[in-house]
């Protein structure tokens, strides 16, 4: 491997500009890791007005440090106020706050902040290893791998999202109806556009983006009835005890790779594999009968493996231009508002770019690891903050914020149809990540469909003659196929058909 | 209801992408692609059909829907003037609606917190990035 490049990212990130971003972002990201309701997905789409302004290495540096700066921060609710910040948290909060009622809030935040640096140092060292090689690999790709790998990862993101299978993939080709509006790149012939001028360069991917999950979001929350948060527990003593680690060390290792592993696969991400990594640690325990009541690996395991996946779901965005949930769906996003396509190119065509955002996970990590062990206190005090506040400085900026991008007021009226539409969709149950998620991929996975089809003379067969997409056809049939099966099987015999995410948990 | 939603866009989507030029597989046009989107989309809408009845996952509308209608008015208020009168005055009128009657704050926090967060607002989006958006001042 080439060290050179990886070398100059680090200077990259050296620099005052990228290191202050790099601050701002972890920062931002703890935060609204810590405040319930707004997630890091719908805060980086927030956010993207303010990135056009910058360098591109720079933006994306701020970016990535609020996405895994929002696992650090869900923690800390989890454990104190039993209240997840963040969907990979959820798990945290059994024996997380379990420790806390027990006194010991500070072991339980200690080892999760510990176990989030490894975990999160580990998936990067892999990363920096694994990622050139999968570009390398991805660089024969022709359109038929690529329409195979947009289905794929489209199908998994869909299979694996909250709710209803059959609602995320409709949720899903909804998406892809809508990134076929605006002119044709084959033919320049308009579409879906009814006339209107705002239309015929397509939808623009920043209003979608915001509306879907910021809006969406806000509205949503308006509607909960927000119970006002308790008084959090005491903290005390943050510096786990050595038997703590002692004990915990096995599960910091396991969540590390399952983390990574889980994070590259599309649609699995945070919140999936903490939930794994907490069952495998019950799994495993010669004392399950403690988990629930405060045992530490319960802590450390799924705080672990959610900042291992969190930085290894870079890998296919960074590499194949595929995003593997929802947030890398707005990351890649704010890539292509740069002018920077991502790909398996970046790697050698942007080197500085590529390695500077790695790098910067470091020195994320480490501000992160400082800033949640001694200045836990300061963060909880940010709970005073009452969402009702929040709520209409967060519309403002959304509303102002997506205005500046093209100076166009349409835009806004975007905003909030987008809004609505997100808010409609959690109302019945759709998750709208398949719908941005699919969106984004909509103009790779028709330009390549119909140039493989062209190549193909219109023979669909060509698909699976060719390795790689056949392969990845074939792996797409499955797991379209293999649930429909199990789930006829299950009506069959419904005694033995237990809730999956109940096992899991 | 929703799945009779979904089957519908298919359908509008269908006959908007066969006006396109369905094309042919060795030849596909400009709506090749959204037919086929559209006819998966009703095929689903079909199937989410069928399976109404045994998902409960959909959250009944609530009194606290009007709330959500009510921002979204606040919203929609607010583009209809930027344009005309510039951000500050909407703006602070939609974060004191916000405040008072959708967050529940009191009268003199809301009028407060509405005009400060205006100013910090002018102060960072005009004075200090000049931000192009119309403003009154």
């Amino acid at each position: 491997m080439d060290l050179a490049p990886v070398l100059d990212g680090f200077v990259v990130v050296l620099e005052p500009t990228n290191l202050l971003y790099c601050l701002i972002g972890v920062v931002v990201g703890m935060l609204v890791g810590v405040l319930p309701g707004l997630g890091p997905a719908a805060t980086i789409a927030i956010l993207l007005p303010i990135t056009i302004g910058l360098e591109p290495v720079t933006s994306i540096i701020m970016l990535a440090g609020i996405f895994y700066g929002a696992q650090y921060g869900g923690t800390i609710t989890s454990v104190l106020l039993k209240l997840p910040g963040e969907a990979s948290s959820v798990v945290t909060v059994f024996d997380g706050h379990a420790l806390a009622r027990q006194g010991k809030a500070g072991t339980a935040l200690g080892i999760a902040a510990i176990g989030s640096f490894v975990g999160g140092t580990i998936s990067i060292v892999a990363l920096s290893f694994l990622a050139p090689v999968v570009a390398g690999f991805a660089l024969d790709f022709g359109p038929p791998e690529y329409t195979a790998l947009a289905l794929l990862g489209i199908l998994l993101v869909a299979t694996v999202s909250s709710g209803s299978r059959l609602k995320a993939v409709a949720a899903a080709v909804i998406g892809l109806l809508l990134a076929t509006v605006g002119r044709d790149a084959f033919t320049g012939g308009e579409r879906f556009t009814f006339g209107n001028l705002n239309l015929a360069d397509g939808l623009d991917f920043v209003p979608i983006a915001m509306g879907l999950f910021g809006l969406g979001e806000i509205l949503y929350n308006l509607e909960q009835r927000h119970t006002a948060a308790q008084a959090p527990a005491k903290v005390a003593n943050v510096w786990p005890s050595r038997a703590d680690l002692r004990q915990s060390s096995g599960a910091i290792g396991r969540g590390s790779v399952l983390g990574f592993v889980l994070g590259i696969l599309p649609g699995g991400g945070a919140t999936l594999s903490s939930l794994a990594a907490y069952a495998v640690e019950k799994k495993r325990s010669k004392t399950p009968e403690r988990f629930g009541k405060g045992a530490v690996e319960g802590v450390a395991g799924p705080e672990t493996a959610n900042n291992a996946a969190a930085t290894s779901s870079f890998i296919p965005l960074l590499t194949l231009g595929i995003p593997a949930n929802a947030t890398m769906a707005v990351i890649f996003g704010a890539l292509l508002i740069q002018g920077v396509p991502p790909g398996p190119r970046l790697v050698t065509d942007e080197p500085e770019l590529f390695w500077g955002v790695v790098n910067s996970m470091y020195i994320g990590n480490i501000l992160l690891l400082i800033m949640s062990i001694p200045l836990v206190g300061l963060f909880v005090k940010i709970l005073r903050v009452r969402p009702a506040i929040l709520a209409p400085i967060t519309v403002l900026i959304t509303l102002i914020g997506v205005y500046t991008v093209n100076n166009s007021a349409f835009d806004i009226v975007l905003v909030i149809v987008f809004g609505l539409l997100g808010y409609l969709m959690k109302k019945v149950g759709f998750d709208p990540g398949p719908l941005l998620l699919a969106f984004v991929l909509g103009t790779l996975l028709e330009d390549s469909l119909r140039r493989s089809l062209l190549i193909f003379d219109g023979d669909a067969v060509g698909f699976f003659t060719r390795p790689i997409s056949g392969t990845l056809l074939v792996v797409f049939l499955l797991v379209i196929v293999v649930p429909m099966i199990r789930s006829a099987l299950s009506r069959r015999r419904p005694a033995d058909h237990p809730s999956d995410t109940k096992e899991l948990v | 209801m929703v799945a009779a939603l979904v089957v519908a866009l298919g359908a509008a989507a269908l006959v908007g992408s066969l006006s396109l030029g369905a094309g042919s597989a060795g030849n596909p046009g400009s709506g090749t692609w959204p037919l086929i989107l559209s006819v998966l989309l009703v095929v689903l809408g079909v199937a989410l059909a069928a399976t109404a009845r045994t998902t409960t996952d959909a959250e009944r509308f609530s009194r606290g829907s009007w709330l959500v209608l009510a921002g979204l008015a606040t919203m929609v208020a607010f583009v209809a003037v930027i344009e005309g009168i510039g951000f500050e005055i909407p703006a602070a009128l939609l974060a004191f609606v916000w405040l008072r009657f959708l967050g529940g704050e009191g009268w003199r926090s809301s009028v407060i917190t509405s005009v400060g967060v205006v100013a910090a607002f002018y102060l960072i989006f005009v004075a200090a990035l000049s931000v192009p958006i119309p403003h009154l001042f």
